[in-house]
């Protein structure tokens, strides 16, 4: 690891070289130290998932199935779903940028529960092996939404393994939701009041009060699906006795919030950067700050319209698709107040800014599309074809990993105390947006002609589609592969950061860059307004030439 | 490859209201994308840090335009929900009274489809346009879907529990029958065709007992048209009198069980005190797992008929109970 | 009790001991809504279930022991009582009272899993323990008989499950406590382990009507 040197050239004390042995690393308490962890597994397994990926378009570039055979293929789908769900989207966020940020932030010396934090990456760990070893040994065919009775009685591939795995992370997830409630309730610096909070922070409390009350939820409900498998009982198998669609009720209880677990923190991260590269005050903040609590709470009471094709009655469906429009509100609140942030700024364009901007885009269509299939009549239509993919892809590669990426960025600096390259960073970002828009647009036409979910075959005549998604998917990878190593590259090379490149506002700008262990030498006192960017501005004018110059160098 | 398809077919009423509601969404879409992306593009170039545009007034909130921009996509939402509402109610809801009734049974994989007069067709669906057809859905195994683009519509087919849905075909012609539901290893070959004839043509066809299939052309999927000597009332009768129903329900309600003559569709006060319409969901689970719920004034003494009857033999007995009218005629209605 | 505080061990990440205290306090009650969330995906299905089988599940509740039952709600909440002067002791530092609570309670606690075990015994014997050797009469509401035993064996057994952690935490906590540990000096332990416990009767106190109370 790359060790930042002090003017004097003396070799300074951080969080990263505060021990470098393997047991240093393994048995760390220190958030920022399990951020890195996390950081890395997370890393590892969206490579997984895009390799899965990669073989699913690669199928789909011919319409006969001709790459693998059937079992094969729903095996392939259904472990991209797996893993980048439960693996590398829901902690992406909060595991990673979270849990390196939220004590930063509120000026903290650590989470409030550092050990528990630890057992949550190794939980994580334990879950994403089990799965991982699901995966070898004869793999998991039920998609990753574990319909029965399918997949309790149908399915001869590690459902339960699998399920086990995912039960695993969910506690993972529990793990991490609690510290941050408690940390964000208890361990604020003194004069840090809630209005003062980062949006960021705004947005994981709602992320965590979402993953508290709906995980366990899931778990329990996963847990059953492998009870009915391994012991007969029937739970949910209508020949046993059971009730299939009880189950998705369970199911989508937690699996509609989590989308929001997903979204949420991203949002946190466009909040920061689009403030800090517009050099203003979110505008609205208020607004945006209880729009991540609407939606917590909204979120939960939309999980039937998922279910509109199976059966339900009809007036559930009425209601069902009324609150998900309401749901609709607080994002669109979201999007009209970060575009009025960028009005009459100085906004800089630098790499996470980029991603940004490809997220404002790209989640306006992900959420109109979204309306499709609010509205009962078209989601007849379109539920369970290509037109949900592609949605969910605006909403999760478009939302969720632009979100990502914008934070890693704009962060990297913090986390490694050196810059990354950003001319190559920029020039991934336009092509992570290009190859990401070329991927999944088509998909939204195949939606519209009636091409399903899941299909192995598909009719001749949409070949040109698929082979269109095929070539974006080819030209997403590339973009993702040059962050890795232009990043790792930096760790050496880059520039070396300073506490604050980019002159931003916010707690995790005040310390050091890596932060030394306990993150402050003193606890920090806040008597300023968030995102105060006014005040600064003055001084930044002046001071910018020495910023801007090591970031370049 | 075989031609671009950019368009899908619209072949039924419900097709064109549909697609309606989904061109306005998409002008919906694309306007707001356009209005964001250009709101953004035009602010981070005439904003841009080192810019001469003027800054004054920026403002940090502005009440009116927070309940302006929460209020248009509310009202947009509420057009769009209220619009999307009464097409769904429609299309789930109950069929005209002149619909075709057609059984649908979904299994890992292949659709199996009977018509009232007791043609069977595997993946494969003969139906006249300009008639409303309904579908009563069930599956052997696993969650299926019944989906047919170019009519817009998709119905979960469950196993235990009947779904239906109607559409009335408008446009002659060959279209894709999809499951959207994944159901297993074959999910993507549980495909078929619907083919919708002219009534004329159709009227052929059903008299040739589903030989004549003009514009067919065999699709390699598993298509056989089977013939049954029976339609689906004869066949349902012959059962009636072969599991001997009939030594208990009898023309009048009586000792041992209530008549089924008159009873579909009826009222049917249960011993608990609760009322329940007989439809076919209920006759079903009274063949099954008669003790579920018993008529007042019976005894729980009947026997279940659960893995005596597959769903195909279920659908016969209820297509026969259906047809038992009131009053008291000689069992048989010719379809 | 304030020269026990003063005898905490302050974590690094916390300013003062006031702000560690809360801090677990708040941290234990939000583990107990995820738990809470946890059983009610278990109720929400044995609910939705038992509306749906009114009259197979009342039969079926017949063979369930009011008796036994009524006694081991009585055990538990005995135990929360006792509980509760567990960590009235430890507030005030009295080490031999909190003790002797502590180990009433995990008596009760292992009273409840006794007479928990028998009623299981007694199902097993009677053949209606789930899976292929179920037997019920009549045959006819095996099926749904069976539901009902299947998340009876499920919503008890996890709930089983809970009061052994319990007492595992208990004993744990006796055994620091009788040498006198330093990490048992103060309150907080005794008081995370009440909040947990006053959960598990409360889940019990839902158990008992919902299972082995279902009216006609």
């Amino acid at each position: 690891m790359s060790v930042a040197v002090a003017k004097h050239g003396e070799v300074k004390h951080n969080y990263l070289n505060a021990g470098d042995t393997v047991l240093s690393w393994l048995l760390t308490t220190d958030h920022k130290r399990i951020a890195v962890l996390y950081l890395v597994s997370v890393t590892l397994f969206f490579a997984v998932g895009g390799l899965l990926a990669l073989l699913i378009r690669l199928e789909l570039l011919t319409p006969q199935g001709d790459l693998m055979t059937s079992e094969n293929y729903n095996r392939v789908f259904t472990m991209h779903g797996v893993v980048m769900i439960f693996l590398f989207l829901i902690p992406a966020i909060p595991a990673v940028l979270g849990n390196f940020l939220v004590p930063l932030m509120v000026g903290a010396r650590d989470l409030a529960f550092p050990r528990l934090n630890l057992a949550s990456w190794y939980v994580y760990m334990a879950g994403g092996l089990i799965a991982t070893w699901a995966m070898v040994n004869g793999g998991v065919d039920t998609g990753w939404t574990f319909y029965p009775p399918y997949s309790s009685s149908y399915s001869t591939s590690q459902v339960t393994l699998t399920i086990i795995g995912a039960f695993l992370i969910g506690f993972s997830s529990i793990f991490t939701g609690i510290n941050f409630i408690v940390t964000i309730h208890k361990m604020r610096a003194p004069g840090l009041t809630w209005f003062r909070l980062p949006l960021f922070i705004w947005a994981h409390y709602a992320t965590s009060v979402i993953i508290v009350l709906g995980t366990p939820v899931v778990a329990i409900t996963l847990l059953l699906v492998a009870v009915e498998r391994v012991f007969r009982l029937g739970i949910f198998d209508p020949a046993l006795g059971g009730d299939p669609i009880l189950f998705q009720h369970l199911f989508w209880f937690y699996s509609h919030p989590a989308v929001y677990i997903m979204i949420l923190p991203a949002m946190g991260v466009i909040s920061e950067v689009v403030a800090c590269f517009s050099r203003k005050r979110v505008f609205g903040y208020h607004f945006v700050a209880f729009s991540s609590v609407a939606i917590a709470v909204i979120g939960f009471l939309v999980w039937g319209h998922h279910m509109f094709t199976t059966g339900q009655s009809v007036y559930a469906g009425m209601v069902f698709s009324l609150l998900s429009f309401l749901v609709a509100v607080p994002s669109a609140v979201k999007v009209f107040n970060w575009t009025a942030t960028m009005y009459k700024g100085h906004i800089e364009f630098r790499a996470p800014m980029l991603y940004v901007m490809g997220f404002l885009g790209l989640f306006v269509i992900g959420g109109l599309t979204g309306l499709f299939l609010a509205s009962l009549a078209t989601d007849i239509h379109l539920q369970d074809t290509y037109f949900v993919v592609a949605h969910f892809h605006y909403i999760m590669v478009g939302g969720t990993i632009f979100g990502y990426l914008a934070g890693l960025h704009f962060w990297w600096p913090k986390m490694t105390g050196r810059m990354y390259p950003e001319g190559i960073a920029k020039l991934a970002a336009l092509i992570i947006f290009a190859g990401f828009n070329l991927t999944f647009l088509p998909q939204f036409v195949l939606g519209y002609l009636g091409m399903p979910r899941r299909y192995h075959w598909y009719p001749e005549e949409w070949q040109m589609l698929h082979v269109m998604s095929s070539a974006g998917a080819a030209l997403l990878g590339i973009g993702y592969i040059l962050p890795v190593f232009y990043l790792l590259w930096s760790l050496r090379n880059g520039a070396l950061a300073g506490p604050n490149p980019w002159g931003a506002t916010g707690l995790e700008w005040k310390t050091d860059s890596p932060p030394i262990t306990h993150n402050f030498e003193e606890t920090p006192i806040v008597t300023e307004e968030p995102y105060a960017y006014e005040n600064h501005h003055q001084q930044e004018e002046v001071a910018s030439g020495t910023g801007a110059s090591t970031a370049e160098a | 490859m075989k031609g671009v398809a950019l368009l899908p077919d619209t072949a039924s009423t419900f097709a064109q209201q549909v697609d309606l509601l989904f061109w306005f969404l998409t002008a919906v879409t694309v306007f707001f994308t356009l209005l964001i992306a250009g709101l953004v593009l035009y602010f981070a170039v005439r904003y841009r840090r080192g810019s001469t545009a003027s800054r004054a007034g920026a403002k940090e909130t502005d009440l009116r335009l927070e309940i302006g921009w929460s209020m248009i996509p509310l009202t947009v939402g509420l057009i769009v929900f209220v619009w999307a509402a009464k097409l769904y109610a429609d299309a789930y809801g109950p069929p005209p009274d002149n619909a075709l009734e057609i059984f649908v049974i979904g299994k890992q994989w292949m659709w199996h489809l009977q018509h009232p007069n007791g043609i069977r067709e595997n993946n494969e669906l003969h139906i006249p346009a300009g008639r409303p057809v309904k579908l009563t859905m069930i599956s052997q195994d696993v969650i299926h879907s019944f989906f047919v683009p170019a009519f817009r519509i998709k119905r979960d087919v469950l196993p235990g529990r009947y779904n239906t849905v109607w559409f009335t075909p408008t446009k002659p012609g060959k279209y894709h029958l999809f499951c959207a539901e994944y159901c297993g290893t074959q999910h993507s070959r549980m495909i078929g065709w619907v083919y919708v004839m002219e009534p004329a043509e159709y009227e052929k066809w059903l008299a040739s007992g589903g030989e004549a299939r003009p514009g067919a052309v065999a699709s390699g999927s598993g298509t056989m048209a089977g013939i049954s000597t029976a339609s689906l009332v004869q066949a349902g009768e012959q059962l009636y009198k072969q599991l001997r129903c009939n030594a208990c329900h009898g023309a009048t309600d009586g000792q041992r069980g209530p008549s089924h003559y008159g009873l579909f569709g009826k009222k049917v006060k249960l011993r608990d005190g609760t009322v329940v319409v007989a439809d076919e969901a209920y006759l079903r689970e009274s063949i099954l797992r008669p003790l579920a719920k018993v008529v007042d004034g019976y005894e729980p003494i009947m026997p279940s008929y659960e893995g005596l009857l597959n769903e195909e033999r279920t659908l016969q007995l209820i297509a026969y109970i259906k047809s038992l009218k009131k009053p008291v005629q000689t069992a048989e209605v010719k379809p | 009790m304030v020269q026990e505080q003063a005898q905490q061990k302050l974590s690094i990440q916390f300013e003062d001991i006031a702000q560690q205290n809360e801090s677990y306090i708040v941290g234990m009650w939000t583990f107990l809504v995820t738990e809470i969330m946890f059983f009610g995906g278990l109720f929400a299905t044995y609910l939705v279930y038992r509306v749906a089988n009114q009259e197979v599940f009342w039969e079926a509740h017949r063979h369930l022991s009011i008796p036994l039952g009524f006694f081991n709600t009585c055990v538990l909440l005995t135990s929360s009582l006792t509980m509760a002067l567990t960590v009235h002791y430890s507030q005030r530092g009295l080490r031999k009272q909190q003790l002797l609570w502590l180990l009433v309670t995990m008596a009760l606690a292992c009273t409840f899993l006794v007479v928990k075990g028998f009623e299981y015994h007694h199902k097993f014997v009677e053949g209606l323990i789930p899976g292929a050797n179920f037997r019920f009469e009549p045959a006819e509401h095996m099926r749904v008989a069976q539901l009902f035993f299947s998340l009876y064996f499920a919503m008890t057994g996890l709930h089983a499950l809970h009061v052994i952690i319990g007492v595992l935490v208990m004993t744990i906590l006796a055994v620091l406590i009788a040498i006198k540990h330093p990490s048992v000096q103060d309150f907080i332990p005794i008081e995370l382990t009440g909040l947990y416990w006053h959960f598990v009767d409360i889940v019990w106190i839902f158990l008992f009507p919902l299972l082995y109370l279902i009216p006609r």
